[in-house]
């Protein structure tokens, strides 16, 4: 039962996974779906959260992992990307059928919608034929019931011939049947024994011919049937794959070459329809089973999604809600923000006041203090108290939405303007996953297949602001913008940053269009996207899974590049050259640049500095400021507003800083992200270039214009 | 094909269309079969987006958004 008796041909495919196991006792089993059938949901229930990679919920970018113990055997579950098929058309479905074919898990769970059950059921049969070790799991069983739609369990094992089990994974409903089914395929328990998808007389006749030759090359290592049917319909990719994983080069095998010939005689039909057959056969099958075991009671059951969304992506109100939205999501974060970090901060405060009498009770030298207390230390408290509270605020509300099923109907209204800057519509989707880390943003981009149209939502991730970014354009607009209009100041700044993102989505815009024309001609590519229905959001798991998953990774991300940061730039602070501190000598030479920009030495070269992390480009100003001689204590934004006053800061500087943090280059993560998803050291300059060199011109645009109407 | 059917795009919104053939190839042809879009498949087109392009379907249970591109390449007969 273990995997190292596999381990040589599929070792590649197993180290593509990182398949975390202890022992060959390990039992490994993979979760497949379609997207928006609770898939990561059943994730997280299976394995209490306990999962390697940080999972974005309602996207699974990247396969997230995580495990359970049934009967004291560790069961590790490997979450595959949602896909609609294992026909791979792009690489998120490769993924998912190289691991269910190749990665040989010792049973597959195939989550189904049951309020979408006759769509899913294609997927589910297609899953059946590459492999015999499946468990069915009918997910949102209570939204099936909410809706009226019967679902007959027992009439689905019987048609599907394996274990089929219904959950409603948000409340922990059917899991544990669900593990003990797991269990049951993966130690050979149960045998199943699928159904057989009955195909057109000529395409049976084709697959006899091919079977047996196949299965004297394959030898038992994967499924014949499954073989000679992607042999059929040419699927070129499965064909690479088998020769990467099995070392079989089906095409090449003589043996093969005559049945192969007289097969293809048989289907006989141009190269374009090849598929039709085999997929037709497919859902025609999963839409007989469908009727046998699915009754509607009410035909009216999606009224209530068609309603809302006649709001919600209707001409009038769809954008304008849209706005709104998102504005209210600001708003909210700034108001609630407030409190939470000014107690943080005069936490950190007396903190600091206690570390500080302890360094001089154990008699430390002062350079120690200084380094560790004021250099280190100051830069965390300033990273935590001002990043944590806005950020623990936001991803709960932007996940709200992700949840209720908003984001693709925000794609639905906006694509209009995507086809016409040459972009693919789900760059909306990968637009939203970065505004909560770029990087994230930047794996998601997998879900556009077109490479093209992939790379144009790789270089332009960067222009909207991720959590990192946020307490920057939140502080500025907050103590420049906003100052003093009393009751409205959160509402200004809120607008203000609303402001800020609609222009990063214009430029997104723009700079995919220029790209389309220039370095990556094309057209748009096909565009497909499902407007799930309207789910009911689970709060309380929403709270925990973004404060946990989302919160802390960023914040502990943060933290451990601001300790080091503090400490460089207390030691540039603090090295002479002259009379001259490092720090000095390097924000002069930047000097004159940074005010062409609107900005000054400091801050520009607070954002070189702050490569790394967006989140310490603040603290980094901070500290260099006060290292100039002022040193305050900087335990509300009221003092920092006055210490940039100090430094000569007007609005003018205020706006440029904002534009110049919406438009910069990636930090240090999303950099090598960008240069392991596009593989090529090129388009990660470009990614580079493109975003800085648009941030310069604005700001000089911005700054130069305003000087000559003299506005400052 | 062409005479007698009409393409999916101009399939007024509310109404129902049955699908009689498509003329999408390669990767298009391949993700409109996994959506369910073969012959006699029952497409209601639900609404257009603000701007009008794209269309919502319903498709085999899920709603589905097309770029008049894709769906002009789907030939339905009025249901």
């Amino acid at each position: 039962m273990g995997l190292t008796n596999q381990s040589t041909g599929f070792a590649s495919v197993k180290e593509m996974f990182q398949v975390k196991t202890d022992s060959p006792d390990d039992i490994v089993i993979a979760l497949a779906g379609n997207p928006n059938t609770g898939k990561s949901t059943v994730f997280n229930s299976l394995t209490g959260l306990k999962q390697h990679t940080g999972n974005w919920p309602g996207k699974t970018v990247t396969s997230a992992q995580g495990n359970f113990y049934y009967r004291d055997r560790k069961v590790v579950v490997v979450d595959l990307p949602g896909t609609y098929s294992l026909f791979a058309n792009s690489e998120d479905e490769e993924i998912a059928r190289d691991f269910i074919c190749f990665g040989k898990p010792h049973a597959t769970v195939v989550v189904l919608d049951s309020t979408c059950l006759e769509r899913n059921l294609n997927l589910a049969l297609q899953i059946l034929e590459a492999t015999p070790n499946v468990v069915i799991c009918i997910n949102f069983l209570d939204e099936a019931v909410r809706k009226k739609i019967k679902v007959d369990l027992a009439k689905l094992t019987d048609l599907l011939g394996v274990t089929v089990i219904g959950t409603n994974a948000r409340d922990g409903v059917g899991l544990q049947e669900l593990k003990s089914a797991v269990y049951r395929v993966a130690v050979g328990d149960t045998v199943s024994s699928p159904m057989k998808i009955k195909y057109t007389d000529q395409t049976e006749k084709a697959l006899a011919l091919l079977e047996d030759p196949i299965e004297k090359v394959v030898d038992g290592r994967i499924n014949a049937r499954w073989v000679a049917l992607r042999l059929l319909d040419g699927d070129k990719t499965f064909l690479e794959a088998l020769k990467r994983y099995l070392g079989f080069d089906l095409l090449q095998n003589e043996d093969l070459a005559g049945p192969l010939q007289k097969a293809g005689e048989l289907v006989n039909s141009d190269d374009a329809r090849k598929r039709d057959q085999i997929v037709s056969s497919i859902v025609k099958q999963a839409e007989g089973i469908y009727a046998n075991a699915v009754v509607c009671e009410n035909h009216q059951h999606n009224t209530l999604d068609r309603k809302i969304d006649n709001i919600l992506t209707s001409k009038r109100w769809g954008i304008p809600i849209m706005l709104a939205l998102l504005g209210m999501v600001f708003w909210i974060t700034i108001n609630g923000a407030n409190v939470p970090s000014e107690l943080l901060a005069s936490a950190f405060d007396h903190l600091e006041k206690g570390l500080t009498s302890l360094f001089m009770a154990w008699g430390s030298p002062e350079w120690l203090h200084s380094i560790l207390v004021l250099g280190v230390f100051k830069t965390l408290a300033w990273v935590i108290s001002v990043m944590l509270p806005p950020m623990a605020i936001f991803f709960p509300l932007f996940t709200l939405l992700e949840d209720l099923g908003y984001l693709p109907r925000v794609a639905f209204n906006l694509d209009h303007f995507f086809k016409k800057a040459c972009a693919h519509g789900k760059q909306v989707l990968t637009m939203c996953m970065g505004f909560g880390c770029n990087a994230a943003g930047i794996i998601s981009c997998r879900i556009i297949d077109s490479p093209r149209e992939r790379l144009i939502a790789i270089i332009t991730n960067n222009l909207v602001p991720c959590n990192g970014r946020f307490p920057i354009l939140i502080a500025l607009s907050s103590i420049f913008i906003a100052y003093k209009m009393g009751p409205f100041q959160s509402i200004i700044a809120a607008l203000s940053i609303l402001v800020v993102i609609v222009s990063g989505v214009t430029l997104t815009l723009i700079i995919s269009r220029i790209l389309s024309k220039t370095i990556l001609k094309g057209l748009p590519s096909s565009f497909t996207l499902e407007l799930p229905p309207y789910r009911k959001p689970q709060v309380g798991r929403i709270i925990i899974r973004s404060i946990l998953d989302r919160t802390m990774f960023v914040l502990t991300r943060a933290i451990i590049v601001a300790a080091p940061a503090g400490l460089v730039i207390w030691l540039m602070a603090n090295s002479f050259v002259g009379d001259t501190s490092i720090l000095n000598y390097c924000a002069a030479f930047l000097d004159s640049f940074a005010r062409l920009m609107g900005l000054d030495g400091f801050i520009l070269m607070a954002f070189i500095l702050g490569l790394p992390a967006n989140e310490i480009v603040i603290p980094i100003l901070i500290m260099s400021y006060m290292s100039q001689g002022v040193m305050l204590e900087l335990d509300s934004l009221e003092a920092m507003r006055q210490l940039f006053l100090d430094n000569g800061w007007t609005w003018l500087t205020a706006v440029c800083t904002m534009l110049f943090t919406l438009n910069h280059w990636p930090c240090g993560t999303t950099l090598l992200t960008i240069r392991k998803e596009t593989q090529s050291l090129k388009w990660t300059l470009y990614s580079f270039l493109i975003p800085t060199i648009t941030g310069i011109v604005v700001c000089i645009i911005v700054a130069q214009t305003a000087r000559l109407l003299e506005l400052v | 094909m062409t005479e007698k059917f009409i393409p999916l795009h101009l399939l007024p919104t509310g109404s129902f269309g049955k699908v009689k053939g498509l003329t999408a190839l390669d990767s298009m042809r391949r993700r409109m079969l996994d959506l369910g879009l073969i012959n006699d498949t029952l497409v209601e087109s639900l609404r257009r987006s603000p701007s009008g392009d794209p269309t919502a379907y319903q498709i085999r249970g899920a709603v589905i958004a097309l770029r008049s591109e894709e769906a002009s390449n789907v030939f339905v007969e009025i249901a």
